[in-house]
């Protein structure tokens, strides 16, 4: 278990890295953000809010040491401050009311797109030479296609045109929130396009990630070995080949997260879907800063937590990660 | 095969932001009369809601896209360059201290952080968002660079360098780097994809200099003028379509020059049926 708990440090290490970031930004950045915020409203801010700000931000004249253990000491307490797009309603609170949706959203989409990218990524490197090879050229285009262009494009085609779904919102707004069959319908109907969105742009890079191992494993003299032996091709392909070839693959997957949960984001905005991705956005028009620390924080530990999710599958089918001497 | 292709739609794109603008020579931003009109002989690209052309937008707009994304990737390599290549060659403390650092880069999410950074700038000018994509961009080539230092600095021409008495900077910088070119090259290419990306979504949510045109401001402008719900889809679908292609192009090579590298993944015909 000496690998896990080497991970868990160096996550434990990056957590604190976030969370110290998040601290050092409003002070690097140019300007001071509260007079900034005042600035830009023109002084139309109440001193209540002049006021959260600063708190939230524990800026204050104490020194910059003091100012850091306030704001551990805050955050231990799960207290990020109070927004002030939704004054008076907490940040924890904003970010506890909208992280269901993207967390269902995008980890869905996230696991169909692995489970479609990384089958198809097998079976091409396998059929290698046939006509499969024509989805080559077209995942590498996707690959480099924006989420929030993916998005439109659906939204224009699915839900203008074509009319068949629903482009924003969550769920409708003649059903009630609630435990009923009628909501899931609705939430399900709802988060249908984002989900195809986030799965059509991340599945690319699944499949070429997944192609490209699988092909060099193929060459390995074991996979000759088990084909020599008379195995089913099924067997050898999935067992022998694929087994092996999914290890590169987890890693380079759960480094992609970063850039999925980004495109997610966008895809939020697009749908005007109420997960975290919006509510940023809304945070960055309304110089809501610490809307905007806080969500990042929380987007920032989510990843953190799905790396780790990924390791402790990397210890599932490596047996080498699990030996306990090295 | 791939590389030339690559290639082909790179320099495309290329003479098209440095030339383009002098051929067309029209302003991007000029609006006129005829709003909303689709592909015709006068308008190739149809117009925006305000009557501006959109083939000049296209035009133009290439120029600070595929700005953006190249300064800053050229931002971003020299950080990847000074923090793999310095950690990868003196190893120990320094190396631990800086490898920390690129995985943690690494880890975070960067359009997040990106959005978050933007978000506290006084003025978002096309430099700065160049810096803060940077910013977050330079870990995954210094992770590759410091991998391939590694390899390289316990090679002969190394020692031989050492052993005459050339100083640890003159090695990495002149003995090194120069080996390392290749990788430095893909970093750099899959670097600028990344920065165009990032531009693109940035401007998309309005958050980069929206008085010049870019792509993703394009984008911003189509969204925000209801484009998709009037059927505009002349409006979304070139600046969309044109970041994909810069996108495969820069994929293409990139893949052309790792099938130079490992063979088995050229897509040959393979005679030996499988069944």
């Amino acid at each position: 278990m000496r690998f896990l708990a080497r991970r868990l440090g160096f996550y434990l290490l990056t957590a604190w890295a976030a969370i110290t970031l998040n601290f050092l930004i409003p002070r690097l950045m140019p300007g001071d953000p509260v007079e900034l915020l005042v600035a830009r409203m023109k002084g139309n801010v109440e001193p209540e809010a002049i006021d959260a700000m600063r708190r939230a931000f524990g800026i204050s004249d104490a020194n910059l040491w003091q100012q850091y253990l306030d704001y551990l000491g805050n955050l231990a307490r799960g207290e990020l401050g109070r927004s002030i797009t939704f004054f008076p309603t907490e940040v924890s609170t904003v970010i506890a009311d909208s992280l269901p949706w993207t967390v269902g959203l995008v980890g869905v989409a996230t696991l169909i797109s692995y489970l479609i990218g990384t089958s198809l990524g097998v079976l091409m490197a396998w059929k290698r030479g046939t006509w499969l090879d024509g989805v080559l050229p077209a995942a590498t285009f996707m690959h480099a296609v924006p989420y929030f262009w993916v998005a439109l494009a659906l939204v224009f085609v699915f839900g203008v045109t074509l009319q068949w779904f629903p482009v924003s919102r969550a769920y409708g707004l003649d059903v009630m929130p609630g435990m009923t069959g009628e909501f899931a319908a609705s939430v399900l109907y709802h988060a249908a396009l984002p989900a195809i969105t986030i799965v059509i742009a991340s599945m690319a890079d699944r499949i070429l990630g997944m192609r490209n191992v699988m092909v060099t494993t193929l060459g390995e003299d074991y996979v000759v070995m088990a084909e020599a032996k008379g195995l089913t091709s099924r067997r050898v392909m999935w067992a022998y080949a694929a087994r092996n070839a999914i290890l590169p693959n987890i890693t380079s997957f759960a480094l992609s997260l970063g850039f999925v949960v980004g495109g997610s984001v966008l895809t939020e905005i697009v749908f005007s879907y109420p997960g975290i991705g919006s509510m940023l956005l809304k945070g960055v028009e309304n110089e809501d800063f610490p809307l905007m620390q806080g969500i990042f924080l929380v987007i920032s530990l989510a990843v953190l937590v799905a790396n780790f999710l990924a390791d402790l599958a990397y210890v599932v089918l490596d047996p080498r990660t699990r030996q306990e001497s090295e | 095969m791939k590389i030339k292709i690559g290639f082909g739609i790179l320099v495309f794109f290329a003479l098209m932001a440095l030339a383009g603008p002098l051929l067309i020579g029209a302003d991007p931003a000029a609006t006129s009369e005829d709003g909303l009109q689709g592909p015709s002989a006068e308008h190739w690209l149809g117009t925006t809601q305000t009557g501006q052309d959109i083939l000049t937008q296209i035009v133009y707009g290439a120029r600070i896209s595929m700005g953006v994304g190249v300064l800053s990737a050229v931002i971003a390599n020299l950080l990847a360059i000074l923090v793999g290549l310095v950690g990868g060659y003196f190893g120990g403390a320094v190396d631990e201290v800086l490898s920390v650092l690129t995985n943690i880069f690494l880890v975070l999410p960067a359009l997040p952080l990106i959005i978050v950074l933007a978000g506290y700038l006084p003025q978002r000018g096309v430099g700065s968002v160049a810096v803060v994509i940077a910013v977050t961009g330079w870990a995954w080539g210094a992770r590759v660079l410091r991998a391939q230092t590694l390899s390289v600095r316990r090679r002969d021409f190394v020692q031989a360098a050492r052993a005459s008495g050339e100083g640890p900077l003159r090695i990495i910088f002149f003995e090194i780097m120069p080996v390392l070119l290749p990788v430095i090259a893909t970093s750099f290419l899959a670097t600028v994809v990344a920065a165009i990306l990032a531009e693109a979504g940035l401007s998309f949510l309005g958050l980069a200099d929206l008085s010049t045109v870019s792509w993703g401001s394009m984008l911003y402008f189509a969204q925000n003028g209801q484009a998709l719900l009037i059927g505009a889809w002349w409006w979304f679908i070139p600046p969309g379509l044109c970041i994909a292609l810069i996108g495969t192009g820069l994929a293409l090579v990139n893949f052309g020059i790792d099938e130079i590298a490992n063979p088995r993944l050229r897509t040959v015909k393979v005679r030996k049926a499988r069944t």
